[in-house]
């Protein structure tokens, strides 16, 4: 099994990722040797079995909703590490096209 | 005072006595990695304050007050376990100069104990990888032979430990992360139970699966840092409330009565017909300490690194999700936000990242997510059930932890699925959500080979157990890496 160029290109898409225009075709292979692989299970039949839910035990898990370990020095640290900013604010690309014009 | 081969407990008492202070212990370590790490790579970085901590430490104790059950002892972390101020990158380029704004909870409670904390060591990117070549930091050498890997992904948490640079190291087993570095390089590692260790200020990968575990040269050194950094944590959800609490001076050196089951599966085609001998012969002195030695079958074995290879990057993928070159980490401007996104990611994340982001992107896809990841979570169910029969008869598992000893630098680096399959042994324990050890147990052409031992969730104590009993009659754990 060899995954098409198309939809190496889809995936990449929805995952965020520029390819390179030379690594796709690795991407073809490899990512249809692995899923070739993993066919595996479809040798069991699981028409039974429930799925697994959490790896934990524990249900609904609470805490009180206050704001801890949020003193000024964490929060300097947190603005010190955005990777682009004016001031205090974290500074990114517009989300919306503007239509208006 | 030679101090590269003592362990925390040696250590600890002659602390305790005034026999060695924090101070030359701790420059004892950093002297040994400023002459070896060179060489091996095992540390990315060492702290600038630990001589300091240090000196606080002994100062306390010269006033007389109570000392934690780590006091001056030295430990090394993982580069996924985030340090108030420390550089932490995940073995990533995506984080190079990031730093942490807070401690992880782990962090805390060794300082809490009054461990010095070292160093960061080196890793696969991300945690993904099983040699420590997926790094951009580059590869980490094996200490015994410095043209093979250390295992991964915590190898360089591994190899910092065999190496005698430190007592103990810190890492996270995903997969078999923290046990396969330790057996191929002679050392102990620990898997805790899914929730015993709390995950606050782990960089979260594959978060159903993974656990921060220790690795030392031996059982109850294991044990030793186990009780420091284990027990709930109101920041991690899934953390537990622990019933039995972990008691190093408790942990009774006899498998005498115990039945200990050998999966038939374990011992399958694909191993290393050397490394299956070393590992008879472990399974045969447990014998003769007194274990009854039971064949078991897990028939859904066979599928285990299927299941794994699909829920991990799914989980991986959305985990990921994170590095969106705004908040954080490298950025690579493009002419609009996707762009922006994709060059960030494109540029920042290397080979094997990419690879299970895309693999998981695919697998939770529209059209795909019944077929691939609701039918792994169906088989992880299957997997955990193998579990829940084989522990109504043993009391432990024992196995090999891996196939192999360790290989070449450069081999298997291009080949992802003869990679994975080096996990083939260690990925069950984490579906499974069980406990896991790698003890040393012999060696095959010069490299070590790790016995690995499985028990029932949160019951570590087992597991130390039959470690400690083991090392009690052996010396694999004492002999070091010229």
């Amino acid at each position: 099994m060899k995954l098409t160029r198309e939809e190496v290109l889809k995936i990449a898409k929805l995952a965020r990722l520029h390819l390179e225009e030379e690594d796709i075709a690795k991407y073809q292979e490899d990512l249809g040797s692995i899923l070739s692989y993993v066919e595996k299970l479809q040798e069991l039949n699981t028409d039974d079995v429930p799925e697994f839910q959490h790896a934990a035990g524990g249900v609904n898990v609470f805490r009180e909703d206050v704001v801890e370990n949020c003193d000024e020095d964490t929060r300097r640290r947190a603005i010190e590490n955005f990777s682009q900013r004016e001031g205090d604010f974290l500074k990114v690309q517009a989300v919306f096209e503007n239509r208006t014009q | 005072m030679d101090v590269s081969t003592l362990t925390i407990k040696e250590a600890g008492e002659k602390l305790a006595s005034g026999a060695l202070t924090a101070v030359d212990y701790t420059k004892s370590c950093l002297d040994a990695i400023d002459a070896g790490n060179e060489e091996l790579n095992a540390f990315l970085e060492v702290s600038q304050t630990a001589l300091d901590e240090a000196a606080a430490i002994d100062a306390r104790r010269a006033a007389g007050e109570s000392m934690g059950s780590l006091a001056g002892i030295p430990v090394a972390l993982k580069d996924l376990i985030l340090v108030k101020g420390w550089e932490v990158t995940d073995g990533s380029q995506i984080l190079e100069g990031h730093r942490a704004s807070y401690d992880a909870t782990v962090v805390q409670r060794l300082r809490t104990a009054g461990a010095i904390l070292i160093g960061r060591t080196n890793m696969d990117e991300f945690a993904m990888g099983s040699s420590t070549q997926t790094s951009h930091y580059g590869p980490t050498m094996n200490p015994w032979d410095h043209t093979k890997v250390p295992g991964g992904t915590s190898g360089g948490s591994a190899a910092a430990v065999a190496a005698g640079f430190v007592p103990a190291a810190l890492g996270s087993d995903t997969g078999g992360s923290v046990r396969q570095p330790a057996s191929m390089c002679g050392v102990v590692g620990l898997k805790p139970t899914y929730g015993r260790v709390s995950r606050f200020g782990l960089m979260a990968v594959g978060s159903s699966l993974e656990q921060i575990g220790p690795i030392t040269h031996t059982v109850e050194d294991a044990a030793l840092i186990l009780e420091a950094i284990e027990g709930r944590d109101a920041k991690d959800s899934t953390s537990a409330e622990l019933s039995n609490t972990t008691v190093p001076a408790l942990i009774e050196k006899s498998v005498d009565g115990m039945t200990l089951g050998m999966p038939k599966e374990y011992f399958a085609s694909g191993m290393d017909s050397q490394v299956a001998t070393v590992v008879h012969e472990a399974i045969a002195e447990l014998e003769r300490a007194g274990a009854r030695i039971q064949e078991i079958s897990m028939p859904h074995s066979e599928y285990a690194l299927a299941t794994f290879y699909i829920i991990q990057p799914a989980e991986a993928s959305s985990n990921l999700g994170r590095f969106d070159g705004l908040r954080y980490g490298y950025h690579s401007g493009g002419e609009n936000l996707q762009e922006t996104y994709e060059r960030t990611r494109g540029e920042g994340f290397g080979k094997e990242v990419k690879r299970r982001i895309m693999l998981g992107s695919y697998t939770l896809s529209a059209g795909y997510y019944d077929a691939y990841y609701r039918k792994a979570l169906k088989v992880r169910t299957l997997i955990k059930r193998d579990f829940d029969e084989a522990f109504k008869s043993v009391d432990a598992i024992v196995c090999p932890t891996s196939p192999t000893v360790a290989w070449n630098i450069g081999e298997k680096f291009d080949d992802p699925l003869a990679m994975y399959l080096a996990d083939i042994y260690t990925v069950t324990a984490n579906l499974a959500t069980v406990p896991g050890m790698s003890v040393p147990c012999g060696f095959v052409d010069g490299l070590p080979v790790g016995l690995q031992i499985l028990a029932k969730p949160f019951d570590e104590y087992t597991l130390f157990r039959v470690g400690a009993t083991y090392q009690d009659r052996t010396s694999w754990h004492k002999q070091s890496p010229t």
